[in-house]
């Protein structure tokens, strides 16, 4: 029994997926956004839009690293 | 007829597997060359060649080679100077060889029947480990104690600042995991990928009728499946220098 609910939290944590979606979907339609607006100051802002797509994309994957820790370790 | 042979012969996990090439043991330790330091090795040697061959004629017009280096310096050298600012050129060095090594890991995995060496944690944990310890250090040894302000960002109200504090502390711990984890799953999943929709090509057509005409299409969607993954090697390697360099920023300029 405890050896199945293993497998539904490890497919639980699958959840942060649509987190880190909206999040790194938002990152980017924002950044175009802007750049359509203002083309010039768009090269510009390339290494904060890197940065904030790695930062929110990082809450994903600690969903990911939790599923890995309850389907590998515990 | 998916029967279990046809899918061991495409285990997507088996590519990660370790095999000693050189084994040697000191003290217990297993200190084996590996197929893994195989390919840190050729990929640092790959680095280090072209670099010093596209350094040994330098030229007033530069060639094909010594544009290429020096686009890959300027790049990097732009990319310090927009995080951290002119002093942050004083860590070139590190940035530049950390983007050039994890850079040519990830191509060189791209390669078939080649080692991902970036696709197993614990190297990128020692990298990320190395850059994070730089930060404490050098943090503690250029400002002192006046580090610690970027726990306490500027501008915060005296109510808020120890939720803050605790919250920016949790934030500095998880650094040196998600920037790891980050590189690890990455190239982990993008490979696992490739190899199961490559398994479907050979399954569907060992299927064998109708269902053996079906196979061109996940031939086709590989093909753009190994673009995308060529996409992220590169991506991964400027997102590891560029929060690298971030990360730095605070041990230079604390408190914001």
């Amino acid at each position: 029994m405890e050896d199945g609910l293993k497998y539904v939290g490890a497919g639980l944590a699958c959840f942060a997926m649509f987190g880190a979606a909206l999040g790194v979907g938002n990152i980017f339609s924002s950044y175009l956004d802007a750049a359509m607006r203002n083309p010039s100051a768009a090269p510009q802002q390339f290494g904060n839009l890197i940065f904030g797509f790695a930062v929110t994309e990082a809450l994903g994957i600690f969903g990911f690293l939790i599923a890995i820790l309850l389907l590998f370790v515990v | 007829m998916l029967s279990y042979v046809s899918f061991a012969a495409t285990d997507p996990i088996k590519q990660f597997e370790l095999s000693e090439i050189v084994p040697l043991e000191v003290g217990g330790l297993n200190l084996a060359f590996t197929n893994s330091s195989l390919f840190m090795a050729l990929g640092a040697a790959l680095v280090c060649g072209f670099l010093a061959l596209a350094s040994s004629k330098s030229e007033m017009v530069p060639g094909r080679t010594q544009s290429l280096a020096e686009m890959t310096y300027q790049f990097i050298a732009g990319m310090i100077r927009d995080t951290i600012g002119e002093d942050g050129l004083r860590f070139f060095p590190l940035v530049f060889s950390l983007f050039a090594f994890i850079l040519m890991a990830n191509m060189l995995g791209m390669f078939p029947y080649f080692f991902t060496t970036t696709s197993h944690i614990i190297v990128n944990f020692a990298l990320a480990g190395l850059v994070i310890s730089i930060v404490i250090l050098y943090g503690f040894w250029r400002n002192g104690f006046k580090f610690l302000k970027i726990f306490a960002p500027s501008g915060v109200p005296a109510a808020l600042l120890p939720l803050v504090a605790v919250i920016e502390v949790f934030s500095f711990v998880s650094r040196p995991i998600s920037l790891s984890v980050r590189l690890f799953a990455n190239m982990l999943a993008g490979h696992i990928m490739l190899k199961v929709f490559a398994g479907f090509i050979v399954m569907l057509a060992g299927a064998g009728g109708a269902l053996a005409l079906l196979s061109p299409l996940p031939l086709i969607l590989t093909v753009a499946v190994v673009a995308l993954e060529f996409l992220v090697a590169f991506l991964q390697a400027y997102v590891f220098a560029i929060l690298t360099c971030v990360y730095l920023n605070d041990a230079l300029h604390p408190g914001h």
